[in-house]
């Protein structure tokens, strides 16, 4: 079967930009792109875009997107799952290239996150759950992945020092990164002492909303080669999804769609947990790039609360994760934040990311979730 | 009537909105399949196993487990008030779960995870308009019903 590969790649800063409208951000990561990859703006047969719609005054974000990058008449649609969005624009680009339909894709993650008051933010914050049976008690997204973390404590005994020893790694990662929204170190004690959010969280087991956008081109086996060595083959596309309750969950430890989607991703492209060397996980909360680790099998389901205490997730250890300092860190701005993680792998996988390379870096993952788990898709990237 | 269903409301209408009123007469209802017999709580009008779109209402005891739970401190809107207030996942003993508030009769500091506790039918009496809900309580907590309505079952 033909492959596909990324030729070019671009990322903005992520954080409070309001110097930008969505579609400003969209461009300067799809020039940045379009440079990466040497081509002109005409080799391009599609664009798919990545947002969330109820953060943008604009409606039908795609539109506005395409005219501004210049880029009419050539088609162009929105994916959209939740946190998840940009690795579904990843896979409906990876799908419209196999198909032959196309040869060269633009997926571009955009999300402006920081337009909207807190009051409709606080609105929207209510409805994250199943509206019928659960956000009449007034959940929140935190809540939901607290509740993953304090059975995970019940269960296998992780402790809070190891949730938020995550955080300490990728606040140490994202130091390094001049794209995070967050370039400072944290110790424990800091972020123990941070106010409670939804127990057993507090401020530091959380990421921070951002403003940002992420450029990704894709193109099919033939124009990728003419490309020479610094492709990057996207070899294992995995995706799968679950219960919108909590309530319909056969348990509350993992993902079961990030489980499928792994298995999906690495049978595809012929490789297992082992051979990976660089991953970016969904770390929305500390909970749940340990629960990531697990579903991922780089270690046995209970024993993630260890991986990270060991330090067996930083670069020198099994598998480095985050090096670019995670959601946490870096900031999730929900559209973009699935094509900033493959940014990133691509980055390592290029032998590119200066002081935060990890070393012989040859198989890297995403691991990108919608909502608490809805949706997962994994991703898997092999450079040769 | 499902619009009575919390303390903010985002679903007016339902195929089981008859939900809301057994649960303002004190009685909590799963749904059982009226061809293939699925037990599901919360309830639901059509069967996930056997397509069927009929079905009844099955009285719960409202005895169950505790499966997990969190105390939000960060509330979103119409939560303001009431926070910080704690969140409780329960394993039904007829199977299913529900999520609700720990109840006034459990200090949300002794929630654990696996203890035993009763699921109770709550009306907000503060409010004008009728709102009802459920609260998790100690075991053994009791509660008025009204008499069984004609015709519904």
């Amino acid at each position: 079967m033909p492959r596909v590969g990324v030729i070019g790649i671009g990322h903005g800063r992520f954080g409070r930009r309001s110097d930008a409208t969505v579609q400003e951000l969209a461009f300067e990561v799809f020039r940045t792109a379009l440079e990466d990859a040497a081509i002109e703006r005409d080799a391009i047969d599609a664009s798919v875009i990545a947002a969330v719609p109820e953060y943008h005054k604009q409606r039908s974000v795609a539109g506005v997107v395409q005219e501004y990058l210049n880029l009419n008449p050539r088609p162009t649609w929105l994916t959209e799952v939740a946190c998840a969005s940009g690795s579904a624009a990843i896979r409906t680009a990876w799908m419209a290239i196999r198909s032959g339909l196309h040869k060269v894709v633009a997926v571009i993650g955009c999300q402006k996150m920081t337009e909207m008051e807190t009051a409709e933010i606080l609105a929207l914050m209510g409805r994250v759950g199943e509206v019928q049976w659960e956000s009449v008690f007034g959940t929140t997204f935190p809540a939901y992945y607290a509740m993953f973390a304090n059975r995970h404590m019940h269960e296998f005994g992780t402790t809070r020092d190891q949730l938020l020893a995550v955080a300490v790694k990728n606040h140490h990662y994202g130091a390094m990164n001049p794209n995070a929204l967050f370039r400072k170190e944290i110790t424990l004690e800091k972020a123990y002492a941070s106010d409670p959010v939804a127990s057993p969280f507090c401020v530091y087991d959380c990421c921070a909303n951002a403003d940002g956008a992420a450029c990704l081109i894709l193109a099919d086996e033939e124009v990728a080669r003419a490309h020479g060595d610094r492709v990057v083959w996207l070899d294992g596309v995995g995706a799968a999804s679950a219960s919108m309750s909590v309530l319909r969950r056969p348990d509350l430890v993992g993902l079961p769609s990030a489980r499928e989607a792994a298995r999906q991703a690495y049978e595809m492209a012929g490789v297992g947990p082992g051979d990976v060397k660089v991953a970016d996980v969904h770390d929305c909360f500390t909970i749940a790039e340990i629960m990531a680790y697990e579903d991922l099998g780089f270690c046995a389901k209970g024993e993630g609360g260890a991986y990270i205490e060991e330090r067996r997730s930083y670069i020198g250890g099994d598998v480095a994760v985050n090096v670019d300092g995670g959601l946490k860190a870096k900031g999730h701005p929900i559209g973009a934040t699935g094509v900033s993680m493959a940014y990133e792998i691509v980055t390592q996988l290029r032998g590119e990311a200066g002081e935060r390379q990890v070393p012989d870096a040859d198989v890297g993952l995403t691991h990108n979730v919608g909502g608490i788990g809805q949706y997962t898709f994994v991703h898997l990237f092999r450079k040769e | 009537m499902f619009g009575w269903f919390g303390k903010v409301s985002f679903v007016p209408y339902t195929k089981v909105s008859d939900f809301a009123v057994h649960l303002k007469d004190g009685r909590l209802m799963g749904s059982v399949c009226a061809d293939c017999g699925r037990f599901a709580f919360p309830p639901r009008a059509d069967c996930p196993d056997c397509l069927s779109g009929s079905f009844e209402y099955r009285e719960i005891s409202g005895r169950g487990t505790v499966h997990t739970f969190s105390t939000i401190a960060a509330a979103p809107t119409g939560f303001e008030d009431m926070a910080p207030y704690t969140v409780v996942v329960v394993d039904l003993e007829e199977g299913g779960r529900l999520l609700a508030w720990a109840g006034e009769t459990l200090d949300p500091a002794d929630v654990k995870i696996g203890m035993p506790v009763q699921v109770v039918p709550r009306i907000f009496e503060e409010t004008p308009e009728i709102r009802v809900y459920y609260s998790v309580e100690e075991p053994g907590a009791t509660w008025g019903k009204a008499p069984v309505r004609g015709g519904e079952g």
